[in-house]
């Protein structure tokens, strides 16, 4: 048993549902209770879906237990059939139904529908939502694309001339981090070097759209966590090959043209030359200058986070200071990269642990997913979004890639929005004894919701009553046991408002660690020389 | 998926038996895991630990919405792939979770073991459980169980299973005095706003079940009468009988019409005059009234459809006919509890179309088929019935917000308003 407060994957099933949402004409006949219902409003809600997952529930009850739950499940898939006719269905159980041991799939076949079935068997008690997802989508490829496969040791036939290239985009889902715009920006992209997509899937696909994935020349693995084992069947059976470098961040996207062009046999050059990105120069022009060395604390699925630290390093100038994922079975990816920046890389998918690193390495931007956004909310430190899973407000009705040169932009704005602009910061500081400067008086761009008081101390003010206490296990290292000597407090209310909190909070954190009972206006000194870079 | 209609008995006293429509088939409800949202809350030094699945811990985490609290008062313990290999090790290992968790939170004073459909499945005794946990850990913390499976409750029966495993741990009544004890959980603003009116009636003692404390039970016992706030409570109102307690027959306290017959029901059982109740409750049925005014000018002779959710629907359905003039199209509930119903289908109008139970498809082409002006439904249906034209209304805001009483029947017959306003509203 694992004690469990939040969860960042839901059980693999949930995983199988995204896949069958993110398609048309596919259907779930899921065996499961009731309650398991609730996984709709993650697509009705969240994503705001205009329509119902394709998703039908035996929701077998406690007097069905006893009974006929293999009847139950059988008239459900029937019936699902008759209503929604669709081209292929997929059938499963989920945590609970796969313990009544009912065997969706024989019972399925047993009802020799016209449609392909394909039986999606998830380990509930030990994967999880990400793992449930690309297994589903490697099930449906290899059942649907199979029956076009060559004959084993035929090579691929060599394009025509004057045909242009084609590709597949793999791993857009529904209730994905910007998966409909990652789809757009990279197709536009593809279309400026000349290459036609074949398919996007499992997004927009239909079962019959499965079956050709083997008309492409090859496959844009997108999200490796969802098209991974999929593309490497395809490369298996169809000599397909397969893109490695995943198009987030300016240098990336160079790469990935690079690529893409050498499986294409294209020229990379006018596209790479036109490249669109505002990014560099918006990173060079002077008010960056303040970003430099920002720490930032990193953490999502390893995709993202792996992209999420080369671009706040290289691209924007931060300091890495921190860098984990969820998810296990990417935990090789982290590890390597956090070699690159010197850190310890965090895998877990205990949010507390996350919680107390944040609070540990007290960075000054978090990128994270909502859990830490929540985080990073309670703990008064500025936080971006890069990663699933995310909540309403990250399926924004704008566009919004992450990936290609537009991406690129979306990231620039989104994690500098939340600090304090430079020119801003310089200009708080000469007016700061202005009558219109009193103290607590926050940037605009930080809202009125960060009204006066919370400037000093907002882990505070965040931070319920009710729950204070509890939070304490993970922020004790900031709960002060040094008091402070008047002339100290007074040299501390010299400092501009907008440092003062951390100003206070750093020096706190130094007399703790050194010992020190009362903090005088040296041991402040000490500790901004300490805490300097 | 099998539907029939049958006369039944509760409409007795009505020229013609009511109907109502039985459906079995695909339910579109959340399990009772989902009442710990709000139990947490309201009793505050109360820990909800669900032994189950991670679609559990996902469920409970989906229906909570935006997460504030860095550790709530509930959290998952679960169940790995060993733990189903024997029950053996899966005891242990609940062990070493209770452990390890109220080793961190020493303010937890009561700990639900909350069963689940795989600790169901598996048959892992929790009572057993809670009974060895209870000796370990007595006298600093109360550990007890119930079942919030989807296999056994349906959303709301979550609270009232909770509720039920409470009622043994009431201790006696020890006077002869007569005493009112009010079952279901209400918001804090509500319970204060009765507790002032009882006041006034000259009602007392009047105690809450559940308490915002786990330490200040309520007494029972042969002199307590007990009005139900909540519709949903069929087994906590059994234990409580069990115990000698006496349930007040009342309408629930929604709108003025419900919550007058809920005072009136305390009021007649406690010998209070009708003048006396007149004059006291008369202020406040007058300006609930006046509130609701404007609501019934945009409400009145809209069609509503419901689909089952939170029970509430046959109290909400009764108040919206009777009060707004809306007209029923389809009030649907996953149970209809006719005993504890009995004074609100007294009320209802006689031709109102009730369905019990439910099969999600089926009841989506009787909604589009009638185009009702406003459905009430779940977060799953919500959306894409929008999509299609039609306003709808979240069942879940029904059980967290305050809607008990005088003063909240504006507030009860806005939410209904609010989703019409805004169709009406919006020209893009
Ligand atoms: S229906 Fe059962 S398995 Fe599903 S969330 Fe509820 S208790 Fe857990
Ligand atoms: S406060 Fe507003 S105007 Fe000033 S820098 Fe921030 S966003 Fe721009």
């Amino acid at each position: 048993m694992q004690l469990t407060v939040w969860t960042y994957e839901g059980p693999p099933h949930v995983g199988a549902m995204r896949i069958a949402t993110g398609m048309e004409g596919l259907h779930y006949v899921l065996h499961a209770p009731q309650g398991d219902t609730y996984a709709d409003l993650l697509f009705t809600m969240i994503e705001r879906r205009d329509k119902r997952p394709p998703v039908t529930y035996t929701t077998f009850a406690a007097r069905d237990l006893g009974g006929d739950t293999a009847e139950l499940f059988k008239s459900a898939a029937k019936n699902a059939y008759e209503r929604f006719k669709p081209q292929a269905m997929i059938v499963g159980a989920s945590c609970t139904g796969s313990l009544i041991q009912d065997d969706p799939g024989g019972l399925a076949r047993a009802l020799k529908l016209p449609i392909p079935v394909v039986t999606i068997d998830l380990p509930a008690y030990q994967r999880k939502e990400n793992w449930g997802a690309a297994e589903t989508f490697y099930q449906l490829v290899r059942a649907l694309a199979s029956p076009s496969a060559p004959a084993p040791g035929t090579a691929r036939p060599e394009r025509a001339p004057g045909v242009r290239p084609r590709c597949n985009l793999l791993g857009p889902t529904a209730l994905g981090f910007r998966h409909r715009d990652d789809i757009i920006e990279i197709t536009g992209l593809l279309g400026k070097l000349g290459i036609d997509v074949n398919v996007t899937a499992p997004m927009g696909a239909t079962p019959a759209d499965l079956a050709r994935l083997g008309d492409a020349d090859f496959n844009v693995v997108l999200y490796p966590e969802i098209a991974g084992q999929a593309a490497s069947w395809l490369h298996r059976i169809f000599h397909q090959p397969f893109t490695k470098t995943i198009p987030i961040g300016v240098s990336a996207t160079k790469e990935f043209i690079v690529e893409v062009a050498a499986l294409a046999g294209v020229d990379p050059a006018p596209v790479l030359k036109a490249a669109a990105t505002r990014l560099p120069w918006y990173s060079h022009s002077v008010d960056s200058t303040y970003l430099t060395n920002k720490r930032v604390f990193i953490f999502g699925d390893a995709t993202h986070a792996v992209a999420a630290a080369r671009i706040a390093s290289e691209e924007l100038g931060f300091k890495v200071v921190g860098l984990g994922t969820y998810s296990r079975e990417f935990a090789r990816d982290i590890r390597e990269a956090a070699k690159l920046y010197d850190v310890e890389p965090l895998i877990t998918d205990d949010y507390l642990e996350v919680e107390a690193k944040v609070a540990e390495l007290h960075p000054e931007l978090v990128l994270g997913t909502q859990m830490e956004r929540h985080i990073a909310k309670r703990l008064g430190v500025p936080c971006a979004v890069i990663s699933a899973p995310v909540h309403v407000q990250d399926f924004p009705a704008r566009y919004a890639p992450q990936m290609g040169f537009e991406g690129a932009n979306v990231i620039f704005d989104t994690w500098v929005h939340p600090l304090m602009m430079g020119l801003e910061e310089h200009l708080l500081a000469m007016f700061k004894d202005d009558f219109e400067f009193k103290d607590g008086a926050m940037p605009s761009h930080l809202g009125t919701g960060h009204a006066a008081p919370v400037a000093e101390r907002p882990a505070e003010i965040d931070a319920p009553a009710a729950e204070a206490v509890l939070v304490s296990a993970t922020t004790e290292t900031t709960t002060t046991a040094a008091v402070w000597a008047a002339d100290a407090e007074k040299e501390l209310h010299k400092i501009p408002f907008f440092v003062r909190g951390k100003a206070r909070r750093n020096t706190e954190r130094f007399a703790n660690e050194n010992g020190v009972a009362t903090i005088t206006v040296e041991t402040l000194y000490d500790a901004k020389a300490h805490f300097a870079r | 998926m099998t539907v029939s209609a049958t006369g039944c008995a509760v409409a007795a006293e009505q020229s013609a038996p009511r109907v109502v429509r039985n459906e079995s088939g695909q339910r579109e409800v959340f399990c009772g895991l989902t009442g710990i949202v709000w139990l947490h809350r309201k009793i505050q030094d109360a820990f909800f630990l669900v032994v189950g699945s991670r679609t559990c811990a996902h469920l409970i985490q989906s229906a909570a919405g935006v997460m504030i609290f860095a550790e709530p008062r509930f959290a998952t313990a679960i169940m790995e792939e060993k733990d189903l290999a024997g029950l053996t090790d899966a005891n242990i290992e609940l062990d070493r979770i209770v452990t390890q968790l109220l080793t961190r939170r020493p303010d937890i004073k009561l700990l639900f073991l909350v069963g689940s459909c795989p600790s169901e499945v598996i048959k892992l005794d929790l009572s057993r459980a809670a009974l060895r946990l209870s000796q370990r850990f007595s006298p600093g913390v109360r550990i007890l169980n119930y079942s919030g499976s989807g296999l056994e409750t349906t959303f709301t029966q979550g609270e009232d299973a909770c509720l039920a495993s409470l009622v043994p741990e009431l201790s006696l009544a020890r006077t002869s005095e007569d005493s009112l004890l009010i079952v279901g959980s209400m918001a804090d603003v509500v319970e204060d706003q009765f507790i002032r009116m009882f006041d006034a009636l000259g009602i007392g003692p009047v105690q809450f079940f559940p308490p915002r404390k786990s330490t200040a039970l309520p007494t029972v016992g042969p002199n307590t009468k007990f009005l139900l706030a909540q519709p949903f409570l069929l087994e906590t109102a059994r234990e409580l009988e069990n115990r000698g307690a006496k349930r007040l027959a009342a309408p629930f306290p929604l709108g003025v019409e419900g919550t007058t017959g809920f005072l009136r029901a305390a009021a007649d059982a406690f010998g209070i005059a009708p003048a006396v109740f007149d004059k006291v409750t008369e202020p406040n049925r007058a300006r609930a009234a006046r509130a609701l005014e404007v609501y019934r000018t945009e409400l009145a002779g809209k069609r509503i459809f419901f689909f089952p959710d939170s029970q509430l629907e046959i109290p909400l359905a009764r108040f919206l006919s009777r009060e707004l003039s809306m007209q029923l199209v389809e009030v649907g509930t996953p149970y209809l509890h006719r005993e504890h119903l009995a004074e609100e289908l007294k009320l209802l109008p006689a031709d109102a179309a009730i369905t019990e139970g439910q099969d999600v498809d089926l009841q989506l082409d009787r909604c589009r088929l009638a185009r009702p002006d406003i459905v009430v439904c779940g977060l799953g249906l919500a959306n894409p019935l929008e999509a299609e034209g039609i306003t709808t209304k979240w069942s879940i805001e029904l059980v967290f917000t305050p809607i008990q009483g005088y003063e909240q029947a504006a507030d009860l017959a806005e939410l209904f308003a609010r989703p019409l306003v805004r169709r009406a509203k919006l020209v893009a």
